[in-house]
């Protein structure tokens, strides 16, 4: 079965795609390009390189903007879904949705509209495991964004790997959040995933931070070999 | 031991993960024996080692599982307890002679329980997490248990412990499969 992954730049989405591409063909990535940053719908730090991902990943990429008004970015998924269907045929759609019933019913809902299929290969799994085999596995994953207490400036730009999956134990336990940042405590950017011909190499960044609330902006990158 | 269903479109499908995993994690969690099969590979030895079943869900374009009626013809006669999910209450009613019917829903929605039983016990009403193509007329021999505006949501065989679901009790409900193993206990004990 052709499959589209809807992309976000992190590791959800990408983590996703892997699981995808074990069983069924991955034949495109759709981003939506969210200009609203606090998006319902649509995680947004960095989403500028998606398409500097999907050349690391040999996938080709459906685009598409959005102001990202709460339902209105629906619509413009649905553009993006269409040409994704007209271009490369694709069957079904894929998330890295984990626990949210929200995005997942508009998701559900607009694939039924579109008689597409549905994969949520994420949902509801074991969060410790997950993060246990997305390090294992090979993926190499940045914070590049920071929303909530305890994440202070000092996370963005830290790779997850198994020392900062130690902190993010202890910081989950103590402010009862979610191991992945699944209540959008923090987000995250793939530099490399076991997909990846190429591997991303970040040469310039920049930093907006203030109480507990910041961004990583990968100002300049490269692909290099890995 | 728990025989636990996969009704996906194929064994170790990318559906699984989605529909038989949460149901794995509750029972893992609530310490619970089971076994995981592929409505197509489940054998006589693996229905006589089952002290109770759950049937899970699919995808909503996923009804490959409907094709093949002839393969739950067991449930008729099977007489532990059951538990099936969405489509898994499909199966089960279906092999009682209920027809599913189209009623589509997606999401939150909020279900009233119509008849005492112990898995509800003590709830009159909440809210559950639907993902479903179609429902079921309720069969002979059962009685419904709780429904939403639209659609029944529960049925429960009359003498027996075969209860149909059509929302999805490991989302956001997981109380229920909980509630469904210690109903289930005296013939997990055996």
């Amino acid at each position: 079965m052709k499959l589209g992954v809807l992309f976000s730049g992190g590791k959800d989405s990408l983590f996703a795609c892997w699981k995808a591409m074990q069983h069924e063909e991955v034949a495109c990535l759709v981003t939506v390009l969210s200009q609203n940053p606090e998006s319902y719908m649509f995680h947004t730090p960095n989403i500028h390189l998606a398409g500097l991902q999907a050349e690391a990943a040999g996938l080709p990429l459906v685009e598409m903007e959005t102001a990202g008004e709460k339902e209105a970015e629906l619509l413009d998924l649905k553009r993006a879904l269409l040409e994704a269907m007209d271009r490369f045929g694709i069957e079904g759609v894929v998330t890295g949705t984990i626990l949210s019933v929200y995005q997942a019913t508009r998701i559900q809902r607009l694939c039924r509209e579109l008689d597409l299929w549905c994969f949520n290969p994420l949902w509801h799994v074991n969060q410790e495991t997950y993060m246990e085999e997305l390090i294992s596995s090979g993926f190499r994953v940045i914070i590049v964004g920071v929303f909530s207490c305890p994440f202070d400036a000092s996370w963005l730009g830290r790779e997850i790997d198994r020392r900062t999956l130690d902190e993010l134990r202890r910081a989950a336990k103590k402010y009862q959040i979610t191991l992945t940042g699944e209540g959008g405590e923090f987000e995250t950017f793939v530099i490399d995933a076991p997909f990846f011909s190429r591997r991303i190499a970040i040469e310039e960044v920049s930093r907006v931070y203030q109480n507990y609330n910041g961004v990583l902006r990968i100002e300049r990158v490269e692909l290099v070999e890995k | 031991m728990i025989l636990v269903i996969d009704l996906c479109y194929r064994d170790g499908s990318l559906s699984r993960d989605e529909f038989v995993g949460p149901v794995m994690r509750t029972l893992q969690e609530a310490g619970a024996q089971f076994a995981v099969r592929h409505y197509a590979a489940v054998s006589a030895p693996d229905l006589e080692a089952a002290n109770a079943v759950i049937l899970c869900g699919t995808a909503l374009k996923d009804t490959g599982f409907m094709e093949h009626p002839g393969r739950f013809g067991w449930l008729a006669v099977f007489e532990r307890p059951v538990l099936g999910i969405s489509s898994g209450m499909l199966t089960l009613a279906g092999a009682f002679g209920g027809v599913a019917e189209p009623c589509p829903g997606i999401g939150m929605t909020d279900v009233r329980v119509i008849a005492p039983d112990p898995l509800f016990d003590g709830r009159e009403t909440f809210a559950a997490y639907e993902l479903h193509e179609f429902a079921v007329q309720v069969p002979r021999g059962f009685i419904p248990l709780a429904v939403s505006d639209r659609c029944v949501q529960a049925i429960r065989h009359r003498s027996l412990l075969l209860y149909g679901l059509l929302f999805h009790p490991e989302v956001r409900s997981e109380w229920i499969i909980e509630r469904f193993l210690r109903l289930a206990e005296p013939a997990l004990s055996v």
